[in-house]
């Protein structure tokens, strides 16, 4: 669904990847997440540049979905950053309150701009994760479906 | 005014002792975890979001656990919770456009682009106590078509936009700061996205009662439910240290989109005009009485004249957070000894001077 959001052109395409992913670790349910982290067999060491904090985004809607915005209410977020030994600095911003998974997801953001890494982690991780999410919207879907329902309306009197 | 007043601390934490004992209530039964809280009272949880104003299911949980099941109390609990949090910043709006779609009806077309999905709802539940609930162990199975919902249902407004039936919604200048009501103090008049925030956080029944009174013509204003859905959105937050939007998590939120008929004015051609209610979670009702609410409120806007409380909006803006209402009314248990003594003191002396004038002379105030 989000996917069809149409990306502003002034992000570069390095970006628009960085994007894709760090979207995919945001919305990993943290177990997936950590199971797959746990079978990756190389990892490196990091050093955490700011400590998982949690702390609060203001979510806006749209006046009658298309129109002027306003503050619907807060959501808590977690958010976290960490450096890898060869320079890459990685963010984690996480809905939630789970400090660990804001950790691990800023380690995967910054493995993942590494490039001789990107497309095993893409494989092994990424891709799988943003499967399971598409799995879970889809059953969600087809349940809805289920309720789909046809009105008729009865003529009187005829 | 209330003072303050000293002694009583063995009493008070006795009390809290005496709550927290009653709060658990009997130790034979098994204590009620977050978890249950959370997937089994989830419209519970829901409100408890919505009107907190803070998106956290495990905490709107702990809040309602905490407030033994006491809603507003448990919305208190969360509102207090947040103002500890930093906030990192806003998001980009949400677009319900792309919503994931769980239930979606409309009651202006039958057959409308998508259909109609009932999805999870109460609607067609005949209310009668079901007592194999009672019995518990209940393992429920939904079913699963084929082919998911489509993904990107087209909104019953949109439709009628094509033929200029109903007002536009357009979006203002990104650089338009958008009014803050946690941040800033409400002015009057306000503007739409001041209403629209303080409706979304309001209490649902003070809502439900004024969107009501519209019904029955008080500030009349014709409404048709043109789309009610509830699903999952997306949440875009563009931190500071990237410069572009990542999606941080995905809500569930629940939109209503009333349309009203509007017989035009000297500057619109007769079209139908909107009201908007949007929540976190699933809270239908909500929704559907915040969208008649936020119609009633344009009155002014349309030309319509302001003469029902719904369409005041000072009187709405001002009364509609019940976790204010709440503190102000429950405010009255606090000790106001000296407050009382000064009153006593007053009616005493007019009682004396009223029967000291009656006695001196007893038809005068007839006679004027």
């Amino acid at each position: 669904m989000s996917n069809e959001h149409p990306v502003p052109s002034e992000q570069t395409a390095e970006q628009q990847s960085r994007r894709r992913w760090m979207s995919v670790l945001s919305k990993a349910d943290f177990p997936d997440l950590d199971a797959l982290w746990g079978n990756l067999p190389s990892k490196p060491a990091w050093t955490v540049v700011r400590p998982p904090e949690i702390g609060m985004v203001m979510v806006r809607g749209r006046a009658g979905g298309s129109g002027g915005r306003f503050n619907l209410g807060e959501m808590t977020v977690t958010r976290c950053a960490v450096q890898l030994d060869d320079g890459a600095l990685g963010f984690g911003y996480v809905m939630g309150r789970n400090k660990p998974h804001a950790e691990l997801a800023a380690v995967v953001d910054a493995m993942m701009q590494t490039p001789s890494r990107r497309d095993t982690l893409e494989r092994v991780l990424i891709a799988p994760l943003s499967l399971r999410h598409d799995a879970r919207t889809d059953q969600r879907g087809r349940k809805a479906a289920s309720t789909k329902v046809e009105f008729f309306t009865v003529v009187r009197g005829s | 005014m209330y003072v303050a007043v000293k002694g009583g601390e063995q009493a008070i934490e006795n009390s809290q002792k005496l709550l927290a004992e009653e709060r658990r209530g009997d130790t034979g039964v098994p204590e009620l975890s977050l978890d249950q809280i959370r997937e089994q009272m989830a419209l519970a949880v829901d409100r408890v979001m919505t009107e907190g104003s803070l998106y956290d299911p495990e905490l709107a949980a702990l809040a309602i656990k905490q407030a033994c099941g006491d809603l507003q109390e448990a919305i208190f609990l969360l509102r207090a919770y947040r103002t500890t949090l930093p906030r990192f910043g806003v998001s980009e709006p949400i677009d319900t456009g792309h919503m994931a779609i769980r239930r979606r009806i409309s009651a202006t077309y039958k057959d409308l682009p998508g259909g109609q999905v009932l999805g999870p709802s109460f609607d067609y539940t005949h209310r009668l106590l079901d007592f194999a609930l009672a019995a518990g162990d209940t393992r429920p199975v939904a079913d699963i078509a084929e082919q998911a919902v489509d993904s990107g249902m087209p909104r019953v407004t949109d439709i009628l936009n094509h033929e200029g039936l109903v007002e536009v919604e357009e979006p203002e200048s990104d650089d338009t700061p958008v009014f803050d009501l946690t941040r800033e103090s409400p002015r009057y008049p306000a503007d739409r996205p001041a209403r629209l925030q303080n409706l979304a956080r309001g209490d649902e029944g003070f809502l439900l009662a004024l969107g009501y009174s519209t019904q029955r013509g008080f500030g009349n204003n014709h409404p048709f439910a043109g789309e009610i859905r509830l699903g999952e959105v997306a949440v875009e937050f563009a931190p500071e240290e990237l410069g572009f939007p990542i999606e941080i998590g995905e809500i569930t939120v629940t939109e209503c989109q009333m349309i009203n008929q509007f017989k035009g004015s000297a500057s619109q051609p007769p079209q139908f005009t909107r009201g908007y209610g949007l929540t976190f979670g699933h809270c239908e009702r909500k929704a559907m009485s915040m969208a008649l609410v936020d119609r009633a409120l344009r009155a002014e806007e349309f030309g319509e004249p302001v003469e029902a409380p719904a369409q005041d909006e000072e009187f709405v803006m001002a009364h509609s957070d019940n976790v204010e209402a709440s503190g102000f009314v429950q405010h009255l248990k606090l000790p106001h000894y000296v407050d009382f003594q000064a009153e006593l003191v007053t009616v005493r002396a007019l009682r004396k001077q009223a029967f000291a004038a009656a006695e001196v002379n007893p038809v005068s105030d007839a006679a004027e």
